[in-house]
């Protein structure tokens, strides 16, 4: 047991440098992913075919094919059409993308739940369309999502392990190449694995306290 | 991309099908005694069946298949690659199809149990009889929507050396290099449309089934 204390406690500082990159990509792809998925969310509802068509593309493979696909897609795929994309500008691209697919849904979800006298009385007061969306629709309607995109955020944080397939070096690939070198696969991945526990789990408690707090203010 | 191209890379259907499968099998029934635990009065029980839940639903997918793999496999006892797929794959899927039985179980109306009880039914028969069949229609379009998910997810057997349809793709592209962006991309469209029946499934159970469960 001692043994194993202080493999974890040598091992530990590369795995943290691995987390480090797991929540940066995270970050990113939901910083670029959910306001990506707002627009989707809007574009898929639009009565023009010229926009909703093509965003709805985007949102239906994004849903469809799985995140490793879109992931090889971005890293080995876009070089033989000549944009050579960096591990993590990879990750970030085909996560981003992911995340807007699968977010747009939320949302559309959240804005269409926001109640009709609501628009109806943007529309008595003469607000624009823009301004409509802007200050009431939007508003409201993301505040019915937040509960569900921050569970979607914890899932994006498990994707990132996807990433160990293109080379980059976070939590799971660190967790690997020290396995290949020390030999001690079980011992490695286990405290990997308590690593992504040690945030998933108080994020996920969190986040059905959030969800319980908003249900109240909901009639 | 040439017809060989494809060929081979739909040669990978079977085993992300088959891995699906299994996974969903293996999990569909671990999850029947899992969402027992969880809903018994026992508390040991409980919260032995909430933290293997927790714990399965908060560590990534491709960190079980892992530790299976190579962590259990390098020293414990023999794992082959398509079992450590089914049986991570299994696992989590266990966890998530005792959320969604514990969910049905809960849509079902009170008085149905009430009903069986008064018509002095034996327990067994009240369970197998009443509640299972009107659980098991609930269930279903979740399953189905699942189901999906897990198809996608099964793309990470890949990493282990599983035949299956993303192996293929990333084999494939390395031979022909110039042509991977549309090595992927056909190998992406493979999983829309193994999965488009399913969503029509679901979706059709989900009006169909609801309709004949007691309100």
């Amino acid at each position: 047991m001692s043994d194993l204390l202080s493999f974890w406690a040598t091992q530990l500082p590369a795995l943290l440098r691995g987390m480090r990159i797991s929540l940066q990509v995270t970050g990113m792809a939901l910083a670029i992913g959910i306001p990506l998925g707002l627009i989707a969310a809007l574009a898929v509802q639009s009565p023009s075919r010229l926009i909703r068509l093509p965003a709805l593309a985007v949102v239906e493979v994004g849903r469809g094919a799985p995140a490793l696909i879109l992931l090889q897609f971005a890293y080995f795929g876009l070089p033989s059409a000549g944009i050579q994309l960096s591990a993590m500008m990879a990750a970030i691209a085909a996560l981003s993308w992911t995340t807007c697919a699968y977010t747009s849904e939320i949302i559309r979800a959240g804005l269409q739940a926001v109640a009709r006298g609501q628009q109806e009385a943007a529309t008595a007061l003469g607000f624009s369309r823009l301004d409509e969306l802007r200050f009431v629709i939007v508003p409201q309607g993301m505040r019915v999502a937040a509960p569900a995109l921050l569970g979607f955020a914890i899932l994006m944080l498990q994707a990132t392990s996807l990433c160990f397939t293109i080379a980059l070096p976070e939590l799971l690939s660190q967790a690997y190449q020290i396995g290949t070198i020390t030999f001690r696969y079980m011992d490695t991945l286990m405290l990997a694995a308590l690593l992504y526990a040690a945030i998933c789990i108080p994020a996920t408690v969190l986040v059905a306290a959030i969800e319980r707090r908003l249900d109240r203010h909901t009639a | 991309m040439t017809w060989q191209g494809l060929e081979l890379v739909a040669w990978g259907i079977p085993w992300t099908l088959a891995v699906t499968a299994g996974a969903f099998l293996l999990g569909a029934a671990l999850g029947v005694p899992l969402c027992a635990m969880h809903v018994s009065r026992s508390r040991v029980l409980h919260g032995l069946a909430v933290a293997l839940i927790v714990a399965l639903r908060s560590i990534p997918p491709i960190v079980w298949l892992f530790l299976l793999y190579f962590g259990v496999g390098s020293g414990y006892l023999k794992v082959g690659a398509v079992q450590a797929a089914v049986v991570a794959l299994g696992l989590i899927t266990a966890a998530n199809m005792a959320e969604i039985y514990r969910g049905a179980l809960r849509s079902i109306h009170p008085g149905q149990w009430d009903a069986a009880q008064a018509l002095g039914l034996p327990v067994r028969s009240e369970l197998v009889d009443v509640i299972v069949p009107q659980v098991f229609r609930v269930t279903l379009p979740s399953a189905a929507t699942y189901i999906i998910g897990l198809l996608k997810d099964s793309a990470i057997a890949s990493t282990i050396g599983v035949a299956e349809i993303t192996y293929l793709a990333n084999f494939l592209s390395r031979k022909q290099f110039n042509e991977s962006l549309t090595i992927f991309a056909f190998a992406g469209m493979l999983y829309i449309l193994i999965s488009l029946p399913l969503a029509a499934l679901a979706r059709l159970a989900d009006g169909r089934l609801r309709a004949r469960v007691a309100q």
